[in-house]
C-alpha cells in the first residue's frame, strides 16, 4: 500500500543516514595513507613521480638486486642484499661484476625469478629492438644506470653485469631497478599497460585493485622471501591527494590514517588532536647551487664563505615550525660521508669582513640573481624561505633579486646549466637534492665532464683535484675505503664553500595514533611491513 | 531551422582547429618540457633529447600538430605521455565524473537561482529584493577554493557529517546512487553551485522587474488574471535570457572546475587537466581542452535551439 511504502521509505532513509553519518568503520588492519602525487605511481615495475613513487609502488609490489635497510630510525641506511645475495668486482677486471641470485624466489604469479629475469629486465630499460622495451619506463631507469653497458647470464643463479670503466657505485645504480615479472608480461599479451593493470613481481605487497588517478589497493604476499618482512597489515590503500589542505582534511576527517607531508602551518593543530607527527633526517639537502661560470661572483672564495656564515639555519628552523636541520654541511649531520669539514655556522660579523675584503658592504652591495621556484618536489616551502634568506644576504653586503619560475621552468634550466640562456643570467639557482648515493650526493654536481647535456653540473664547476677525488671514490671497491674518499669530497664541498649550504628536510608524516610499529629510517624510502593498527 | 543547425556545426571545425592550434602553441611557448610527465627531475639533456625522437617531439611544430589533428578526425587523441593510457579513455572516466558533479551543482545552483531570482523580482525594492540580492553578490564573490576548505572544515573534520575529498569509498568505479556514493558529491556539488546561484539569481531578478513592469502584464492583472497565471507569463517571457545565462553556467561547470576538483580530489576533467598542466602532458591537455571546448560549442547550440523553443519571437 503507498502509505506503508512511504513510511517503509522513510524509515530506510533515516537508517541510511544514521548510518552514513557514523564514522567510516575499516576492516582491523587497513592503512590509507593519502600521497602527494596527483595520481597513482606508475605500476609496471619502473615508477615514476620521484622518491614517492619508488616508496610506495617500487619497494613494495617489487625488489631490486640490492634493496636499502630501512629498519633503522637511528642508523643511516646502508644498502643490503635484495634479489642478490652478494655481488663482487672481478677483482683482475673491476669493469665485470658478478651477482649471485636468491634461489626459490618467486613472482607474484608464481613463476621464478632466475638471471634471465634480471637480462630481460636490463633489455626492458636499455635495449630499444627488445619486445619488452618500455620508454616510459626506460625513461625512469636509464639515468639511474648510467654505468652499465653490458650484462649476461652466467647461470640459473649468476648474472655478469659490464661497465665501460670500473665503478664501485654500480650497487647503489642497482638499487633503482626493481624486478618485474617476464612470464605475467607473457601472459597479458606482452603489454605493458595490461600488466599494468595486475603487475607482477617479488615485493612483500601485492596489487589487487587499480583506479587510475584515485586509489591503490596492496595485500601482503605471504609467500614473500624474506619472512620478518611479510606485513602485518591486512591492506594498503594509496590516495593520491596532491593538494596540502585536502590531505590534512582527509586525515582529521578519518578518510584517511596517514598523510604524507604535511604544511608546517597544521603541525601544531594535527598534535592538539593527538595525531602522531613522526620525522627523522634523511638524505635530502636544500641549498642554492652557485654558479662558477666566468664572471660569477661566486667564483670568489671569500664571497662564497660570506655567503655561508651570513646565513641564520637556526632562525630559519623556527620559521619552518622546527621541521627542518639546520645544514652544518652538504650532507645531513650524522652522514657517513660527513668526515670533519669546518662546519658551517651563522657569524654576520665574519661575514661583513670577508665581503669588505672582497669589496663589498651594505652600502656597496653585490648584488646578484637567484633563480628560485615558487614550489615543487621536496623544495619546502621555497618563497619564505628564500625571502629569509634574503633578509640575512642583504645584512652583509649582498643584494639579492629573484627570478621566480614554475617548477617545470626551473627544472628545464637546471638541465640546461647556468651558462644557457634558459638559466637567464643567475648566479645561483635554489634546489633541493636526493643525495643518498655517491654519485647523487657528490658527483653529478661537480665532475667537470657532466656539465649539459651529459650532466647536471649546473654550475660547471671545474676543479681537476676533485674530478682526481670522484675518480678515486668511483674505484675504490673496498667499502671502509671508499667511505674515506667520500668524507674527503664533502670535507672539500663545505671548506671551499661550493654551495650555499642552508637546510635538510625531516620527511614529516602525519599519521592516527592507531598507526603502530612504523620506524622511520633516515632514508627516501620507508618499509611498510612491520605497521599494524590497532 | 535545418540550414541554421546545419550552419552551426559546419562553425564547428574552425573553432576546433583554432582552439587546438592555440593550446598546441601555449603548451610549447611555456617554458618546461614536454617530457617531465616521464623524466626524471635529472634527467640530462642527452637522455631527454633521446626520448624526444622516441616520442616525435623532434619534429617540427607544425608537422607534429600535423600529426595529431589527422589522428584526431579519427578520433584518436593520442596516448598520455605520463601515464601511458588512451587519451580517450582518461577523458571518458573523468567526463563522466565531471557531469555528475556538474549537474548536481546545477540543479542546486539553478533552483535556488531562479527562486531567488523570482522573489527578488516580484519583491523589487523590498527587503526581500535586497536580502536576496546579498545571496547572490556572496554566491559570485566568494572564491571556490576558500568555499571548498571552509566547508569541509565544518561539515567534514568538525562535524564528522560528510567526507572531505573522493569520489566513493573505494573510488568511483563502483559508484552507486545511493546515499553511501552521494555524500561525495555534497560538498563539491554545494561549492560549485555558489556562482551560478549567484548569477541566474541577478539575471532573472532583472528580467523578471523588467517583465513586471510591461504594459502587457498590467493589461493582463485588468483582464482579471490570476497571479498564478500572470506568473506562467512572466516565466516563460524570462525563459530565453534565463536559459541562455544558465546554458553558459552549465557549460563552464561541465568543463571541469580545476579549483574545487582539486580541493576535493574529485576525479573529474578539472583534476585531470591540473595534473596535465603540471607534468606538462601535452597529448592530455590537447585532447581534453578539444574536447571541452567542442562540448562547449556544442551546449550553446542546444541552448540556441532551445531558446527558439521557448520563444517564436526568435526566429533562426
Amino acid at each position: 500500500m503507498p502509505v506503508q511504502r512511504f513510511r517503509t521509505t522513510l524509515l530506510a532513509l533515516a537508517a541510511g543516514l544514521t548510518v552514513s553519518f557514523a564514522s567510516s568503520a575499516f576492516a582491523q588492519g587497513t592503512l590509507r595513507i593519502g600521497m602527494t602525487a596527483a595520481d597513482i605511481p606508475l605500476t609496471t615495475g619502473q615508477p615514476d613521480q620521484g622518491g614517492e613513487g619508488q616508496r610506495f609502488m617500487g619497494y613494495t609490489v617489487y625488489d631490486a638486486l640490492v634493496n636499502w635497510d630501512l629498519s633503522s630510525a637511528t642508523k643511516p641506511s646502508s644498502l643490503v642484499p635484495g634479489l642478490a645475495l652478494s655481488w663482487k668486482a672481478n677483482d683482475k677486471d673491476k669493469t665485470h661484476w658478478i651477482f649471485i641470485l636468491r634461489k626459490g624466489v618467486l613472482f607474484h604469479d608464481g613463476s621464478e625469478f632466475t638471471a634471465e629475469a634480471v637480462v630481460w629486465n636490463l633489455d626492458k630499460l636499455l635495449k630499444k629492438d627488445a619486445p619488452q622495451y618500455d620508454p616510459k619506463q626506460a625513461a625512469q631507469g636509464r639515468s639511474r644506470i648510467p654505468s652499465i653497458t653490458n650484462y649476461k647470464v652466467i647461470d640459473k643463479y649468476t648474472v655478469e653485469i659490464g661497465t665501460a670503466d670500473p665503478d664501485a657505485f654500480v650497487p647503489f645504480q642497482l638499487a633503482w631497478i626493481p624486478m618485474s615479472s617476464p612470464a605475467q608480461w607473457e601472459k597479458v599479451g606482452k603489454n605493458w599497460e595490461a600488466f599494468a593493470k595486475t603487475p607482477s613481481g617479488t615485493g612483500p605487497w601485492k596489487l589487487t585493485a587499480l583506479t587510475p588517478r584515485e586509489r591503490a589497493e596492496l595485500v601482503p604476499n605471504k609467500a614473500y622471501w624474506d619472512k620478518a618482512r611479510v606485513p602485518k597489515l591486512d591492506k594498503l590503500v594509496l590516495i593520491p591527494l596532491p593538494e596540502a589542505n585536502t590531505r590534512v582534511a582527509a586525515l582529521r576527517s578519518g578518510q584517511v590514517d596517514w598523510i604524507e607531508a604535511p604544511p608546517p602551518d597544521s603541525v601544531e593543530s594535527l598534535k592538539g588532536a593527538k595525531f602522531q607527527i613522526v620525522t627523522n633526517a634523511y638524505p635530502h639537502n636544500w641549498v642554492w647551487h652557485l654558479s662558477r661560470a666566468e664572471g660569477s661572483p661566486f667564483n670568489d672564495i671569500r664571497i662564497r664563505q660570506a655567503a655561508n656564515l651570513a646565513i641564520d639555519r637556526k632562525g630559519l628552523n623556527q620559521l619552518l615550525g622546527g621541521l627542518s636541520i639546520p645544514a652544518t654541511g652538504f650532507v645531513q649531520p650524522g652522514s657517513a660521508w660527513f668526515g670533519k669539514p669546518t662546519e658551517n655556522k651563522f657569524d654576520p660579523a665574519a661575514a661583513r669582513k670577508l665581503m669588505a675584503e672582497a669589496g663589498y658592504s651594505k652600502a656597496k652591495p653585490l648584488v646578484i640573481k637567484v633563480m628560485i621556484p615558487s614550489s615543487g618536489s621536496g623544495m619546502m616551502q621555497p618563497l619564505p624561505m628564500n625571502e629569509f634568506l634574503q633578509q640575512n644576504l642583504n645584512e652583509v653586503g649582498f643584494k639579492v633579486d629573484f627570478e621566480v619560475m614554475e617548477w617545470n621552468a626551473l627544472l628545464a634550466a637546471w638541465r640546461a646549466g647556468s651558462k644557457d640562456p634558459l638559466s637567464r643570467g643567475v648566479v645561483a639557482l635554489n634546489y633541493s637534492y636526493f643525495i643518498q648515493d655517491p654519485f647523487t650526493a657528490f658527483t653529478r654536481h661537480v665532475q667537470s665532464d657532466l656539465v649539459a647535456p651529459k650532466g647536471t653540473n649546473w654550475g660547471h664547476y671545474k676543479d681537476p683535484a676533485m674530478d682526481a677525488l670522484l675518480l678515486k671514490a668511483k674505484t675504490t671497491f673496498e667499502p671502509e675505503a671508499q667511505t674515506k674518499v667520500l668524507q674527503q669530497i664533502h670535507e672539500k664541498f663545505v671548506n671551499e664553500a661550493l654551495f650555499l649550504d642552508i637546510t635538510h628536510d625531516v620527511n614529516p608524516r602525519a599519521m592516527s595514533p592507531k598507526v603502530k610499529g612504523f620506524v622511520q629510517a633516515k632514508n627516501w624510502f620507508q618499509d611498510f611491513s612491520p605497521i599494524y593498527m590497532q | 531551422m535545418l540550414l541554421y543547425l546545419l550552419r552551426r556545426i559546419f562553425y564547428v571545425i574552425p573553432i576546433a582547429l583554432a582552439v587546438s592550434a592555440v593550446c598546441f602553441s601555449l603548451v610549447f611557448l611555456a617554458p618546461g618540457d614536454p617530457l617531465s610527465a616521464v623524466l626524471p627531475p635529472d634527467a640530462t639533456t642527452e637522455l631527454i633529447n633521446k626520448l624526444k625522437a622516441d616520442y616525435g617531439f623532434d619534429q617540427p611544430l607544425p608537422v607534429q600538430f600535423g600529426r595529431w589533428v589527422t589522428r584526431a578526425l579519427h578520433g584518436d587523441l593520442g596516448t598520455s605521455i605520463a601515464t601511458g593510457r588512451p587519451v580517450n579513455s582518461e577523458i571518458g572516466r573523468a567526463i563522466v565524473n565531471t557531469f555528475m558533479l556538474a549537474m548536481c551543482a546545477c540543479g542546486i545552483g539553478f533552483f535556488f537561482g531562479l527562486l531567488f531570482g523570482i522573489v527578488a523580482g516580484y519583491f523589487q525594492g523590498r527587503w526581500l529584493d535586497k536580502l536576496m540580492t546579498s545571496i547572490a553578490v556572496t554566491g559570485v564573490s566568494m572564491p571556490h577554493y576558500w568555499l571548498g576548505m571552509v566547508l569541509v572544515i565544518i561539515f567534514s573534520v568538525l562535524l564528522d557529517w560528510l567526507p572531505a575529498m573522493g569520489a566513493g569509498a573505494s573510488g568511483s568505479d563502483d559508484w552507486m546512487w545511493d546515499w553511501e556514493h552521494m555524500k561525495y558529491l555534497v560538498l563539491p556539488a554545494v561549492t560549485l553551485s555558489f556562482i551560478p546561484m549567484g548569477i541566474v539569481t541577478r539575471t532573472v531578478r532583472a528580467i523578471v522587474a523588467e517583465i513586471l513592469n510591461q504594459e502587457f502584464v498590467q493589461a493582463l492583472y485588468a483582464k482579471g488574471m490570476s497571479a498564478f497565471g500572470v506568473f506562467r507569463h512572466v516565466v516563460k517571457n524570462a525563459a530565453p535570457t534565463a536559459l541562455a545565462v544558465m546554458g553558459i553556467q552549465l557549460g563552464y561547470l561541465l568543463g571541469g572546475s580545476i579549483l574545487v576538483e582539486t580541493v576535493f580530489a574529485w576525479p573529474g576533467t578539472g583534476f585531470l587537466l591540473n595534473t596535465a598542466i603540471f607534468q606538462r602532458d601535452l597529448p592530455l591537455l590537447q585532447g581534453t581542452i578539444l574536447f571541452l571546448a567542442l562540448f562547449f560549442v556544442l551546449l550553446n547550440l542546444i541552448v540556441d535551439v532551445a531558446q527558439g523553443l521557448f520563444d517564436p519571437r526568435i526566429k533562426r
